[in-house]
């Protein structure tokens, strides 16, 4: 029987938003971890390291995000591992992640003057001292505008995860405009969620900028 | 692990690769075009004094810089026929790319222009050129020297994406990927070698786009 797409079916849109929100932490935080050793490995002075870092960068950045949903949700049982939807989506997200952390990190990093180590060099602080209190804290306030901008990408991304079926926001969606037969309603509602979502993080990208801009 | 890789029966399909890919290539070459316009006209519409101008392009862009491109697709595709407007899946996918693309290139274009400083459209005057000149041989060059490289990854990227139409059944690569799969149930290979396919088109793309800029901008450096 088809019904009419009513209050309670956008309170179950809402419900599933939470694995939508669920998925990107879980990215957020798995990609964070990997970035951080892709960004250390692209920045050692060890040539070799160097060399993989980048192909595995380009490897990720160069394939389109489904393709990786589907390898990971076909490919990872065949080694014996029985994965759902969720662990394929949580495992190819944070790898995906991983590649455009590491990228934006390595390059707040890097972007910090050479003139800031000598600096910290001639006041006498030792390596580990300049690299903490001296270059890290410069390189966090570079890096917290593409990084949130990223963050956005990846809830924006989480989308993709229902086309392997894992049930979040989009594919709560697909199954609730098939029950109700009201697909424009449904997407312009889910497509509200997202927005409401992607925009407060954006400004909350802005809020922190200034915040940390003023600190300085 | 008891699993034997069989690539040879995917490669079998290689018509059906062939002509995903190029619809691939279509969809992401017409988008670029299209969505390249949109952003110019969104970028000078920005800038324009009138607000009942300006808003509705900055709506447009916050819009649908912050939904999702499956989420914009599945809206054109499966919710415009309620207004009455049918298109088919590949149409659908080459609007939603196109508009998709446009609001990305739009603040793109956008941040290009404000990015030029005020002082070289006034250096520009005061050499005795007209408005059109300094357009022309100060701001565009600049301005669009300042784009390319932030443009052409947004183009990559938007490239990869055109995977996401086969989820209304657009009958790009990543769609061929589906059907190779119900022949073969070789679902892993399947997924492999296409999603590897892609890292080409990227490579191939990015190679064009450099060559591009190597001969506009390295190769006569000063205008």
């Amino acid at each position: 029987m088809i019904r009419e797409f009513a209050l309670a079916d956008f309170g179950y849109l809402l419900l599933a938003t939470r694995w939508t929100i669920l998925l990107a932490l879980t990215a957020m935080l798995g990609g964070g971890f990997l970035g951080l050793v892709v960004a250390i490995c692209r920045v050692l002075p060890i040539r070799p390291l160097n060399w993989l870092t980048v192909g595995y960068i380009n490897l990720i950045q160069g394939t389109p995000l489904l393709g990786q949903l589907f390898v990971f949700f076909f490919g990872l049982p065949l080694f014996g591992l029985s994965v759902d939807a969720w662990t394929a989506a949580a495992l190819a997200m944070s790898i995906y992640a991983s590649a455009f952390f590491g990228e934006i990190w390595r390059g707040s990093l890097q972007s910090v003057p050479l003139r800031q180590w000598e600096a910290g060099a001639s006041l006498g602080l030792t390596y580990r001292q300049r690299l903490a209190y001296v270059i890290i804290p410069q390189a966090v306030r570079i890096s917290i505008p593409p990084t949130v901008g990223f963050i956005v990408q990846l809830v924006k991304n989480t989308s993709l995860a229902a086309l392997i079926g894992f049930i979040e926001l989009t594919r709560a969606s697909q199954i609730m405009a098939a029950a109700t037969f009201a697909p424009l309603q449904v997407y312009l509602a889910a497509a509200g969620i997202y927005f409401v979502i992607c925009f407060g993080l954006s400004h909350v990208s802005q809020l922190l900028e200034r915040r940390l801009h003023v600190a300085r | 692990m008891e699993y034997n890789f069989i690539f040879r029966s995917v490669l079998r399909f290689q018509d059906e690769i062939l002509s995903g890919l190029l619809l691939t290539l279509q969809l992401s070459v017409s988008a670029m075009l299209i969505g390249l316009l949109i952003g110019i006209a969104g970028a000078v519409l920005s800038g324009v004094p009138q607000p009942w101008l300006r808003h509705p392009v900055r709506a447009y862009v916050e819009l649908i810089r912050n939904t999702p491109l499956l989420v914009q697709l599945f809206i054109v595709f499966f919710g415009l026929p309620t207004l009455g407007i049918r298109l088919n899946a590949n149409e659908a996918a080459l609007v939603a790319l196109s508009i998709n693309l446009g609001a990305y290139s739009t603040e793109i274009i956008r941040a290009g222009i404000e990015s030029l400083p005020r002082s070289q459209i006034e250096a520009g005057r005061a050499l005795g050129l007209t408005a059109l000149q300094t357009f022309r041989y100060i701001v565009l060059y600049q301005a669009v020297k300042a784009i390319y490289p932030a443009l052409a990854s947004q183009f990559v990227l938007l490239m990869l994406a055109t995977s996401i139409v086969s989820a209304i059944g657009a009958t790009e690569l990543f769609h061929q990927a589906a059907f190779i799969e119900s022949r073969t149930y070789r679902s892993f290979e399947v997924y492999t070698l296409i999603t590897l396919s892609y890292l080409l088109l990227t490579v191939g793309f990015r190679g064009l786009f450099s060559l591009v800029y190597w001969a506009v901008f390295v190769r006569r450096p000063s205008r």
